[in-house]
């Protein structure tokens, strides 16, 4: 199930929320929705699962649009909204029911569908309470579980891991993991090993525009250049020398020695080589030897920060 | 339509949840049944087995009533963030407006059968005509319908329950007793349209057993057209500037 976003717009009076964003969800894809507070994530979410009417643009699921079939696609869909807002006077298990009714969940598969969200969600020991009395875990999991109860195709989840544990948060995430095997996901997040532990692609989004749109990995190289790798060479007392006969390699391009670690250097290499090989290669030759060799990743704080500030 | 009714019965259970229906309909049966039987010009005065006296009561407890279910309805969901899981799923506003709807006629017509020993002791008592009773009821029903569908229109706009309270009272009172009132001093046809404004020109001639569909229709009008302006304003989100 692809979702199909097409110049997106809304406009909020003079301000634009949304700016003629296009993109494109595959099935079997974890999408990692970034960007600053107010940057338009959760506005794209509301329009796409047909909460709010775009001002301009459109939006295909399916090659069903949101203008002309909202009642085909939220059925396709289950949403985690931000904040995760729920009905505090109503039990767990009734408000499972209620959703699913809603949803269009048979009479008699309703009562499956209910113990398997419970299960799933490991909501077994609290499904009586009412879900005011609950924690803000737990609330969570009732939200992702009403998002999942009629076994939607695409799910949207609206920062789903605010509010959680260290150890919820894994699970959470295992779950997503595991959901998005066979689904579409999107999830919006402004915590960033998150999407790098869930997401098989990034969409970063900054007042209203696609900023970035790639794999960690192609954002990482995208963002990096030149490869830096961090060396250090011990039983070298000539220091000058060292940092001669490495600025003489071909594929140097620059050498920085770190203050504080004798011995350690930066080594960036010119565009588009790799001086891994020819380090090695000439401490053999110089009977010198390797104690630390370690590429140096730009993270994805530095390609958000880069990306999403002015 | 199913979806309707899912709504109504979720509403109808939080009713009773949440303790709002009993109080409800006790204060409702407590302030009716002391006016109908043991205060003022009560019953027994009249001479005759009717009814009319209770009518009389229940055209102002309904007044007061019916804007205390309906101020949480969409103010709580708009509060809460709630309406945006609810639309979201398979429904449409309309579902929900009318699921609401109903889930409140749903409660007062519970609170009107349990009026129904009412009628069985006056009947008890002597000849009571059958006819103006359920018009009678029937004039309370509708009645009912036009206060809740400005119940539901006051909560659509703002997000404080006082606020949607004292709102629908608001627009209440004006089919309650200004057009009345108003219609008295004015003369021709602006006297006219005031009068046929007012509620109780309407719901007078019913509960004297009178069913006329002009009454009706301005009954079931106003209703229609409180549900029409409560839905465009939950829709309004969608509007394109």
């Amino acid at each position: 199930m692809s979702i199909v976003v097409e110049n997106l717009t809304k406009q909020y009076g003079p301000q634009k929320a949304v700016d003629e964003i296009s993109f494109q969800v595959n099935t079997g894809e974890i999408l990692g929705f970034l960007g600053p507070n107010g940057a338009g994530k959760t506005t794209t979410m509301k329009i796409i699962t047909c909460f709010m009417a775009p001002s301009a643009g459109d939006v295909k699921i399916n090659n069903l649009s949101i203008h002309s079939n909202p009642d085909e696609i939220k059925k396709k869909i289950g949403y985690l909204p931000e904040n995760n807002p729920l009905y505090y006077d109503m039990p767990v298990l009734e408000y499972l029911d209620f959703v699913g009714k809603l949803q269009g969940i048979e009479n008699n598969k309703i009562q499956d569908k209910i113990v398997e969200m419970v299960h799933v969600c490991g909501l077994n020991e609290e499904k009586h309470k009412k879900i005011g009395e609950l924690s803000k875990g737990y609330r969570q999991r009732v939200g992702l579980a009403q998002a999942m109860i009629h076994d939607p195709e695409i799910l949207i989840l609206d920062e789903p891991t605010t509010g959680l544990d260290p150890n919820q948060i894994i699970e959470i995430r295992k779950l997503i993991r595991h959901i998005g095997k066979e689904k579409t996901v999107i999830l919006s997040t402004h915590i960033l090993p998150e999407v790098e532990a869930t997401c098989d692609r990034i969409l970063i989004i900054n007042k209203g525009k696609i900023v970035a749109d790639g794999t960690p990995e192609t954002l990482r190289k995208q963002a990096q250049g030149n490869e830096v790798l961090r060396v250090q060479i011990s039983d070298s007392d000539n220091k000058d020398n060292l940092i001669s006969t490495l600025q003489s390699l071909d594929s140097v391009q620059m050498v920085d020695p770190v203050t504080d670690h004798n011995g350690t250097f930066l080594i960036q290499s010119k565009p588009g080589t790799s001086s891994r090989r020819t380090i090695f290669n000439m401490c053999v030759q110089k009977k010198w030897v390797l104690t630390e060799m370690t590429p140096i990743e730009t993270k994805l704080e530095d390609i958000f920060r880069e990306l999403t500030t002015d | 339509m199913k979806k309707i009714w899912i709504i109504a019965l979720k509403e109808l259970r939080s009713f009773f949840d949440s303790l709002t229906a009993y109080i409800l309909i006790v204060v409702f049966l407590g302030l009716s049944g002391f006016f109908t039987w043991l205060f003022g010009s009560d019953i027994f005065f009249v001479g005759q087995a009717s009814l009319q006296s209770f009518f009389s009561v229940a055209y102002w407890t309904l007044f007061f009533f019916t804007p205390a279910l309906t101020m949480r309805m969409l103010v709580e969901e708009n509060k809460t963030g709630t309406i945006e899981l609810l639309l979201t799923k398979a429904v449409t506003d309309w579902d929900v407006i009318l699921g609401k709807f109903l889930a409140c006629l749903m409660l007062i017509g519970v609170a009107l059968l349990l009026t129904l020993p009412y009628y069985i002791s006056v009947w008890a008592l002597g000849p009571i005509d059958h006819g103006a009773v359920w018009c009678g009821y029937l004039g309370l029903i509708l009645m009912s319908m036009a206060y809740i569908s400005i119940g539901l229109f006051a909560s659509s706009v703002t997000n404080n329950q006082i606020v949607s309270f004292l709102l629908s009272l608001f627009i209440g009172v004006f089919f309650l007793i200004i057009f009345n009132v108003l219609s008295s001093n004015f003369t021709g046809i602006i006297g006219e349209i005031l009068s046929y404004l007012s509620l109780s020109t309407h719901f007078d001639s019913i509960s004297r057993g009178v069913i006329d569909s002009k009454d009706v229709i301005f009954f079931l009008s106003i209703t229609v057209f409180g549900l029409i302006l409560a839905e465009s304003s939950l829709s309004k989100r969608n509007i394109v500037e």
